[in-house]
């Protein structure tokens, strides 16, 4: 799965794209997440508005994510979810525990 | 059994060889007549059986295979899904709802399978393994291929 990271003045985005399942593509996002935290950014947006299909390993790796940003200090925060990666989450309730913000705008206001 | 529409697919036990069974499961699934919506849930529902087989029924064993049959039966699509392990109780699954289960990291799989299919069934396999029975009504006047 393709991953490029950029800066929004001190929010790292990471614009993910295609498929987040098992496999290399769960491996990508754990190294590219596990990277921003260690280069010690703080606030992390993960732009989903490309990713078509999640698996439970993808959402497992997203949970992983989210707990080890807290466990630092930081924060992670997704933005433009597709409608059915939407319902993936909503069904298993994650919805409630990730912040998700309809635009990356959004999503980058939020922390200020 | 299998009835006019039959597609089976043997692939060894390595997690790319799950984008191969989409590959055929979303061109099967097309062919007759499935509803795009209803597809995509299919497919995540497979997708995760398919996974499952490789990863906890073979253990990535390279020397062992998964079996996929795709049929139709009466307005159902059924996707059976055989691996060679060592077996599976399904008695013993956590509810990955329960606030103790919402954080952890694995344990959804088979959640999402019965979320989006009308019915799975697990069997122990012949000579060992198990078989994952997925079935999905796909067409007739009440079948709802929108629904999650």
């Amino acid at each position: 799965m393709p991953i490029n990271e950029r800066k929004r003045n001190d929010v790292t985005i990471l614009d993910l794209k295609g498929k987040i399942t098992i496999g290399a593509a769960e491996e990508a996002l754990r190294d590219a997440v596990h990277k921003v935290l260690g280069n010690g950014s703080t606030k992390l947006v993960l732009n989903l508005k490309e990713v078509s299909t999640i698996d439970s390993s993808g959402v497992g790796e997203l949970v992983s994510s989210y707990t080890s940003a807290t466990n630092r200090g930081a924060k992670i925060k997704l933005a433009n979810l597709p409608p059915k990666i939407n319902d993936i989450l909503t069904i298993t309730q994650l919805i409630t525990v990730f912040d998700v913000y309809g635009s990356e705008d959004e999503a980058v206001a939020s922390f200020s | 059994m299998p009835g006019e529409h039959h597609f089976h697919l043997d692939v060894g036990s390595r997690f790319e060889n799950i984008e191969l069974v989409q590959v055929v499961l979303r061109d099967a699934l097309q062919r007759l007549g499935v509803a795009e919506d209803a597809r995509h849930w299919v497919d995540v529902a497979v997708r995760e059986a398919v996974a499952n087989a490789i990863k906890h029924g073979n253990a990535q064993d390279p020397g062992k295979q998964v079996h996929v049959d795709l049929f139709l039966e009466g307005e159902d699509v059924v996707i059976r899904i055989e691996d060679e392990g060592i077996g599976f109780d399904p008695e013993h699954l956590r509810n990955p709802l329960a606030p103790e289960n919402l954080l952890k990291p694995n344990g959804r799989g088979i959640f999402y399978m019965r979320s989006f299919m009308d019915h799975i069934e697990y069997n122990p396999r012949p000579g060992g393994g198990t078989i994952v029975t997925l079935r999905k009504k796909v067409a007739g006047p009440t079948a709802d291929p929108d629904s999650v």
